[in-house]
């Protein structure tokens, strides 16, 4: 075996054409800054698809996606001293990052400013406090992960270790910019646009913190959920009376939505001095007309996960408030056909998360 | 009503040979009665002062590129004959008897905004630019809030002899402030205070960035400055240098040149963009740094083409501006008083109209506000 790796049992695809099988990779053997899980569980994300089918055109092959890892720990280096064996723990999108950058020293590890975070998948292993043996990031769709410690996230033991990978992309994901925002201290009208594995964690979210929610579907048929996980109001988006009935409602806008869509449909929808934020990994472009921004002094933003310590922010948040993700457990043989029903459109309120046990 | 109202005696006198409409006087004003026409004298009637009015001789009308916008009817929605003018700035000679605070005799001005609801949440916070029934503009606008009336139901601007509106819509111009310079400050400098202040770089550094250093670039460069940040002027124009840094700049960027771009990228926390021609937005964006804001300012027809990306890796916004409400533009008037910020002006006639729009349809390619001389144009 080659210096300090170790061998673990992964689920990849081999080109953007080939169906999941199972590989075996290697890891590094952990370091004293090190600790090393068992894989118990992994979220499926959107964007793993994406990485998968190559949208993007930078992906690496064979591709073990997957970065909503949930485990028990194994191994700790000797300077560990937050995590001990038998800990349930996590990790997100961040494996890496540079550790010295100012944006790194204000734990905001995902806008690093030395050559960028390295991500748990498909990623260029360039800062050096992890490996493999191919150079680039193997994801959580995998028996084991080694990882630096700053990168893991702990889970509280009351907390159901088959939902918590979903926090650490999904949750984190919509609850950055709502605490950037300012609707942690609630009393904000909220639209959550996608009610998919994201849009649910947002409308917990938003609701948990005291705002008022509306969420925005293109499906009628999600209305009774979206209520049921908080939401206050329900708009169908391919309704043009259901949209103007919610003209000039809202402050802030989560817009989750993963495919190709034009962000102006959402813009009459924000009062004035509110902001439309985009989440989804979206290739195409938007028309922006300059009007409406000028008129009601609206402003089009983004956001990408968090860093480090706004993940464990949010992971202690969600069990605080018992913010649990729907969850539904497939093994290893689903994931094509998961990958399928992804990509058209997630119609179920649901995150989908790879049980590894099960998989063995 | 006359009895009621303090006039001069010497100055004012209601036109009584064109058969007015009940309450109204004629002026005189410059427009144009069609997209093709040049600007000729036009005459209309204005809304006598009522006891919440003032009136004021004009004496100067700065000139703006959303005037040239209405007049060749770009947006598809002017109303002819039309008189433009929202930089308007002049003598009072009648107070109605519910004005506090004005004389005859002050220097007063207006800009954008003769009406609006009064009433809305709004008009309440003195944001009569976002009024909830929609601010009616200093000309082509409908004058469906019955605060100010012409003969035709659409108001007439600036280029102008006389201005009669409500006493919520004037800007008093403190004494010391030069009256031919006072008009571009209701309008261009407003539209660069607003965001300055709403971004909140008006206690200073941070680092921004003005695009278009014509006539609301200029003054944004003095504002910035004035307030205490770093600023950076950027321009198409090279030869546009010296004056930038003159008037307060610390860096310029010609963004037609991809070295000079790349030098300043990652630099900037706010952007204001007051280009007023159809441009990308996007070729801006890197010269935000993260949690950047780009405030798009001009008065721009063709939609801009935008990836999602750049807002999701580094968290910027784009958003827009449009002036500034009475309160906050009687504050920017005060800042300029105190800070002695004044644009660079170039006085015109009327019969100069025509060859100062063509220019002002190409480019303003200097830095420079031009302003319509009404006395002299009479």
């Amino acid at each position: 075996m080659a210096d300090n790796m170790y061998e673990v049992v992964a689920w990849a695809k081999k080109s953007a054409d080939d169906k999941f099988e199972k590989i075996t990779i290697k890891r590094n053997l952990p370091g004293d800054d090190d600790v090393t899980f068992d894989m118990k569980y992994c979220g499926i994300c959107h964007t793993d698809v994406h990485f998968a089918k190559n949208d993007m055109g930078n992906t690496q092959y064979p591709i073990v996606p997957g970065h909503e890892l949930a485990g028990v720990v194994s191994a700790v280096g000797k300077n560990v001293t937050k995590f001990k064996v038998g800990d349930k723990v996590g990790v997100g999108c961040i494996v890496d990052s540079c550790m010295k950058c100012a944006a790194c020293d204000a734990g905001d590890e995902n806008v690093c400013e030395n050559g960028g975070m390295t991500m748990t998948y498909a990623n260029e292993i360039k800062h050096g406090h992890i490996a493999t043996d191919s150079g680039y990031t193997f994801g959580g769709y995998s028996s084991s992960q080694t990882v630096n410690q700053r990168y893991l996230v702990k889970i509280a033991d009351s907390f159901p270790l088959d939902a918590a990978g979903p926090i650490f992309c999904a949750a984190i994901t919509m609850y950055s910019p709502l605490v950037h925002w300012k609707a942690k201290s609630g009393g904000l009208n909220v639209g959550i646009v996608g009610i998919g594995g994201l849009g649910q964690m947002g409308v917990r979210l938003a609701k948990a913190m005291g705002n008022e929610v509306t969420a925005i579907s293109t499906s009628p048929s999600k209305e009774q959920a979206a209520r049921e996980i908080g939401a206050d109001k329900f708009i169908v988006s391919t309704d043009p009376e259901s949209m103007k009935g919610g003209e000039n409602t809202l402050d802030l806008i989560l817009n989750t939505v993963s495919a190709s869509h034009q962000l102006a449909a959402y813009l009459p929808l924000l009062r004035r001095n509110g902001t439309l934020v985009q989440l989804g990994l979206v290739l195409s472009d938007h028309q922006v007309q300059q009007f409406p921004l000028m008129m009601k002094r609206i402003s089009v933003s983004g956001s990408i996960i968090g860093g480090m310590p706004e993940t464990q922010d949010c992971m202690d948040f969600c069990a605080e408030h018992n913010i649990v993700p729907k969850v539904k457990l497939i093994t290893a043989s689903e994931l094509d056909e998961v990958y399928v029903s992804l990509s058209n459109k997630n119609d179920q309120i649901i995150r989908y998360v790879l049980d590894i046990e099960a998989s063995k | 009503m006359l009895p009621l109202l303090r006039t001069a005696v010497f100055s004012w006198k209601p036109s009584r040979t064109l058969s007015s409409m009940a309450g109204m006087y004629e002026t005189t004003g410059w427009g144009k009665e069609s997209k093709e026409g040049k600007f000729k004298p036009i005459k209309f009637q204005r809304n006598l002062p009522g006891d919440d009015d003032i009136s004021f001789d004009m004496k100067y009308c700065g000139i703006c590129h959303s005037d040239v916008h209405f007049a060749n009817n770009d947006m598809g929605n002017t109303q002819y004959p039309c008189v433009p003018g929202h930089e308007l700035a002049g003598v009072v000679t009648a107070v109605g008897k519910n004005v506090q605070g004005f004389a005859i005799g002050d220097q007063v001005g207006v800009g954008c905004i003769v009406d609006s609801c009064m009433e809305c949440r709004s008009c309440q916070d003195s944001l009569e630019q976002f009024c909830e029934k929609g601010m009616t503009m200093t000309y082509n606008y409908e004058t469906v809030h019955g605060h100010i009336r012409t003969n035709t139901n659409y108001t007439f601007g600036g280029y102008s002899t006389s201005q009669t509106v409500n006493k919520r819509y004037l800007v008093k111009i403190p004494k010391s402030y030069p009256l031919e310079a006072a008009g571009p400050v209701f309008c261009a400098a407003i539209t660069m205070y607003s965001p300055l202040a709403y971004w909140k770089a008006t206690d200073g550094g941070l680092n921004v960035g003005v695009v278009g250093i014509g006539g609301l670039g200029q003054m944004g460069v003095k504002l910035a400055k004035a307030m205490g940040n770093k600023v950076t002027a950027i321009s198409t124009s090279p030869n546009k240098k010296d004056t930038a840094l003159e008037i307060g700049a610390d860096n310029f960027v010609v963004s037609t040149d991809k070295e000079s771009v790349k030098s300043a990228s990652d630099s900037l926390d706010l952007i204001l963009n007051t280009v007023s021609a159809n441009h990308q937005l996007a070729d801006y964006l890197p010269l935000l740094r993260r949690d950047g804001t780009l405030v798009q300012l001009g008065l721009v027809m063709a939609p801009h083409t935008v990836s999602q990306f750049p807002f999701i890796m580094k968290r910027i916004k784009v958003t827009g501006s449009a002036i500034g409400g009475m309160k906050e533009t009687q504050e920017c008037m005060d800042f300029c008083a105190k800070h002695n910020i004044v644009p660079q002006i170039k006085l015109i006639k009327a019969h100069e109209l025509d060859s100062v729009y063509e220019a002002l349809g190409k480019k303003n390619d200097q830095v420079v506000r031009y302003v319509l001389d009404i006395d002299a144009s009479k």
